[in-house]
């Protein structure tokens, strides 16, 4: 009888671990004790502790984060999750994917009054179900040392990259699998227009640009910047990875190894937004915590988490932050919903241009 | 004359007691978000699912997919056989210092995430990699001679360096308890060699050669991150185009179709795999593995296991080992810097692993992190152990020949054993969202839960100890079973006293897979884990995704530290003795 009872010893185990888990998802419901938020994003949030702890200590609550896989996976969690929400505020949908969340309707309209602060540039719902929070650039970025010892002059825009001078030192992300490869997509359309990408996707290949999946492989294996050090010193990365490549510097370092390509047009304007997510029990609190993501303690705390700017003005940004950071000329932006209506259509004509 | 003996029948209700939580803990926890995600994914098709199906079965490109997934899948999985039976001869015929620490090095490959196997691979062979750094300067050439990233050479070699220790431990462990003396009488008789092993051993071998083939198959076959890292953007499998269309086109019945098509190819090879296991078993008299392997005597011997071990370490450990150095060595050569450049040892990527300088609310230091991995594994390994155990001995008492007449207890059986490794086969990205649109009401609300972790490994861990236990429970001579039966056992004593010490190897084999798959990232990603305890995978994911020479190094450096828990760990389950053969 050892086996099975050893088994029934198991499942009872087992049944009380899961009864357990029962009055924790109902705790938010009941009243007495702080109260639990919940917040959805994507594994690349960060925040300070002290910064999470006085939100719980102003409102007696316990915050909770569900890091919920890249951008794109946990959207869709959440997009699944309707009606059942997992948590109360979704933040981290950006504007390549803006449109899919507003239209599965995962996000309830909030006026808050800290919009009154924020450049209506950022506002991309008129609605506002999806709040801005803070903005970041993709563009090319260059191992600066290739360059000055072979007296080349570094790339200052998309145009130079077809040049034969830059023959064979571009790597670039797979726009269908990787959101900075997207997004350097959407750079060029929105720079050459509908009707010219193609043809320079069509010079880029004839000069020799290597295409990879994800931006770990192009920035640790094929960049010759990084510590990967590999053979190309041209990369699709962001307007931040410069900065990171001071602060993460081993040993440390008072220049950056690498530095990126700020020419008009040559980035991509990436904006994240936070939502409170529709049905939620908490919308007060979800009310509290939206309003706090934008309130300058939060959007000062961001850019040395996570390398972003804030998109509220009043935010105090660190010296070391802005030292290294490359600001673009003219970002280049598209209209979301034309990226959700043509994001399969361009990735497909994209992949017969530059892969087949 | 085994099969002559009339004895009372096993009663069939406790075949079925021994069935049914495998059998349950799979309706729960897998086919019913499957059938969940599914509904849900169909549900959104504009035009019905005959248009999506229409449109799925007309496309060109998902049939080249297709064939290309089967062709690699194929090609790999031959390829890891060609390596892996002669590493298992060596394991299982010869012994020698060292044999335990190689074994469990074998199975380090299996814990790494693919972004950190790439950089291992690339500090070998990538174009500023060892050998072509080497061979550049040997032969005074120009540019790189060995092309790595983003080749079809790259994703077979990535798969066998994967799966190699599948091979291994199914086949290897079966092998090292089969009777020397058969291969000694054959050759007595005047076979050769080779005539001994293809009359003798290959038809004994074949159960765990089976098993082991159809497990690295059906993972080559669902390969995801080897194909999209290491095989670049001009290769697609049917996993990576699930995964392309749910997460970046959100095309979710389209994603259906295609997981379906996949789970059935899998669903079709393990039927076919369960009835052909079921024919070519046979009763055996195993052997302790300590009787049956040699000390290294003649030179002939030693020069073959030195061969051998040669080849598996080349393939095997020497990746590792460019990992391992990679993470202590500062390479910063190139990189332009003002100052002295500094190369050489360091040990900072591990002193920074310790710190939390941005006091990130994410943080965890790397001994939480290991201490989450290895809860989940331990709960992993318990839970398979709890379910597959009792399942694998109803799956080999009525799949094996002493089965009488097929029966409703025979079929389930038999069922369960197919549908076991059905979970090996489906996109985890689906099975994911099905856990969220599936177990989203209390007292099943799981999907925030830190149960799910052990629970989605379990799912992937059951085939596999299923599979390792099957082919030494089966090998097992009826007449034991049936003396003890005949003196008064009940069936519980019998399988306590007879069937746990006869496949005590089996079961570490099966402890050992089951600790290594949750160890490793299965599923990390597709599934909500709570930050409060990330795993090794995770945090390792979340440092290789920033730039900066220190979070590459700390990924290195963290993921150096996961080889050294996954080896220690598959050491310390192998010194367990639950009973070895040879006590009788």
């Amino acid at each position: 009888m050892k086996a099975i009872s050893k088994y029934g010893l198991f499942m009872a185990a087992l049944a009380v671990a899961l009864a357990g888990c029962a009055p924790a998802a109902t705790a938010r419901a009941t009243p007495s004790g702080p109260r639990t938020l919940t917040v959805m994003t994507h594994d690349s949030f960060a925040l300070s502790a002290d910064v999470k702890a006085e939100f719980e200590a102003a409102h007696n609550v316990t915050v909770q984060f569900l890091l919920s896989g890249d951008s794109g996976e946990a959207l869709g969690k959440a997009i699944l999750a309707y009606g059942q929400p997992l948590a109360d505020v979704f933040y981290g949908v950006d504007n390549t994917f803006l449109s899919r969340a507003l239209d599965e309707n995962i996000f309830e309209a909030y006026n808050s009054p800290l919009l009154a602060d924020i450049p209506d540039v950022f506002e991309l719902d008129p609605q506002r179900r999806a709040l801005p929070v803070n903005y970041g650039d993709v563009c090319l970025n260059y191992d600066k040392a290739y360059f000055a010892e072979r007296g080349l002059r570094p790339p200052a825009n998309l145009e130079d990259l077809v040049l034969p001078a830059y023959r064979d030192l571009t790597v670039v992300e797979n726009p269908a699998t990787s959101s900075p490869g997207m997004a350097f997509l959407l750079a060029t359309i929105g720079h050459f227009g509908e009707d010219g990408y193609l043809n320079y996707w069509a010079a880029l290949r004839a000069n020799g640009v290597v295409v990879v999946n994800d931006w770990e492989t192009a920035y640790y294996t094929e960049f010759s910047g990084s510590s990967g050090a590999g053979p190309r010193p041209i990369v699709v990365s962001y307007g931040s990875s410069p900065p990171f490549e001071v602060i993460y510097a081993d040993p440390p370092i008072t220049d950056a190894p690498t530095a990126a390509v700020t020419g008009a047009g040559s980035c991509f304007r990436q904006i994240e937004f936070v939502g409170i997510l529709t049905g939620t029990p908490n919308r007060d609190l979800a009310e509290a915590w939206v309003d706090f993501m934008l309130s300058p303690r939060f959007q000062a705390d961001m850019p040395l988490q996570m390398f972003v700017f804030p998109v509220n003005p009043n935010a105090a940004l660190d010296p070391t932050f802005v030292k290294y950071l490359a600001v673009p000329d003219a970002p280049v932006s598209v209209d979301p919903k034309a990226i959700a209506a043509n994001r399969e259509a361009w990735i497909e004509a994209w992949t017969a241009a530059v892969l087949r | 004359m085994d099969r002559r003996v009339k004895l009372p029948r096993r009663p069939a209700l406790g075949l079925w007691l021994f069935l049914l939580p495998a059998a349950g803990f799979l309706a729960l926890f897998y086919f019913f978000p499957l059938a969940t995600i599914a509904q849900v994914s169909f549900a959104r098709a504009a035009g019905g699912l005959a248009a999506v199906l229409a449109e799925v079965a007309g496309s060109a490109v998902v049939r080249g997919i297709f064939a290309f997934t089967v062709w690699q899948a194929a090609l790999s999985t031959l390829l890891t056989l060609a390596v892996g039976l002669p590493g298992a001869y060596l394991l299982a015929r010869y012994r020698f210092r060292g044999q335990g620490l190689l074994r469990a090095l074998t199975a380090v490959p299996f814990v790494l995430p693919t972004l950190v196997v790439a950089a291992a691979f690339n500090a070998l062979l990538g174009p500023r990699g060892w050998v072509n750094v080497g061979l550049m300067a040997a032969f005074d050439l120009s540019a790189p001679p060995v092309t790595f990233v983003n080749t079809f050479g790259a994703i077979l070699l990535a798969h066998v360096f994967y799966n190699t220790t599948i091979v291994l431990r199914l086949v290897g462990d079966f092998w090292s308890r089969l009777d020397p003396r058969l291969v000694a009488a054959a050759r007595a008789l005047g076979a050769s060699p080779a005539r001994a092993f293809r009359e003798v051993t290959l038809p004994l071998l074949a159960p765990a050669l089976g098993a082991a083939a159809l497990l690295v198959f059906i993972f080559d076959f669902t390969s995801f991150g080897v194909i999209l890292v290491l095989g670049g953007p001009r290769f697609a499998t049917l996993e990576t185009e699930i995964y392309r269309q749910t997460v970046y086109l959100f095309n979710l019945p389209v994603a259906a179709v295609l997981a379906l098509i996949q789970l059935l190819c899998t669903l079709g090879l393990s039927v076919a795999y369960t009835r052909l296991s079921a024919r070519v078993a046979a009763p055996l008299n195993l052997r302790a593995a300590r009787d049956t392997r040699q000390p290294l005597r003649t030179p002939r011997a030693r020069l073959t296991a030195g061969l051998l071990v040669g080849g598996l370490v080349a393939l095997l450990v020497l990746p590792l080992a460019a990992l391992a150095l990679r993470s202590v060595v500062r390479l910063d050569a190139e990189r332009g810097q003002s100052g002295p450049v500094q190369t050489g040892f360091t040990l900072a990527f591990y002193q920074e692993l310790g710190q939390n300088r941005r006091n990130n609310l994410f943080y965890v230091p790397p001994t939480a992190a290991i201490g989450n991995s290895l809860a989940a594994a331990s709960a992993t390994v318990a839970l398979a152990l709890a379910l597959g155990l009792p399942a694998a001995w109803a799956v080999a008492a009525q799949g094996s020949r002493e089965a009488k007449r097929p029966d409703a207890t025979s079929a389930a059986a038999l069922a369960l054993d197919a549908l076991l490794l059905l979970p090996l086969g489906t996109s985890a990205v689906t099975l994911g969202l099905g856990f969220i649109v599936a177990l989203d009401t209390p007292p099943l609300d799981l999907r925030a839960s830190p149960l799910l972790l052990p629970l989605a490994h379990t799912l992937v861990a059951l085939p596999f100890v299923v599979r390792s236990l099957v082919p030494a429970l089966r090998s097992i001579r009826p007449r034991l079973r049936q003396a003890a039966a005949m003196l008064g056992a009940g069936p519980a004593r019998v399988w306590r006293e007879i069937d746990l010490p006869l496949v005590g190897r089996a079961v570490i084999v099966a402890a050992t897979f089951a600790f290594t798959l949750s160890l490793g990232e299965f599923g990390a990603t597709a599934i909500i884990a709570r930050p409060e305890h990330p795993t090794v995978p995770v945090v390792i994911y979340r440092l290789i995704g920033l730039p900066g020479a220190l979070n590459y190094g700390q990924a290195l450096a963290l993921s150096t530290i996961l080889m050294v828990v996954c080896t220690v760990g598959i050491l310390a389950i192998e010194r367990l003795r639950v009973g070895e053969v040879g006590e009788f």
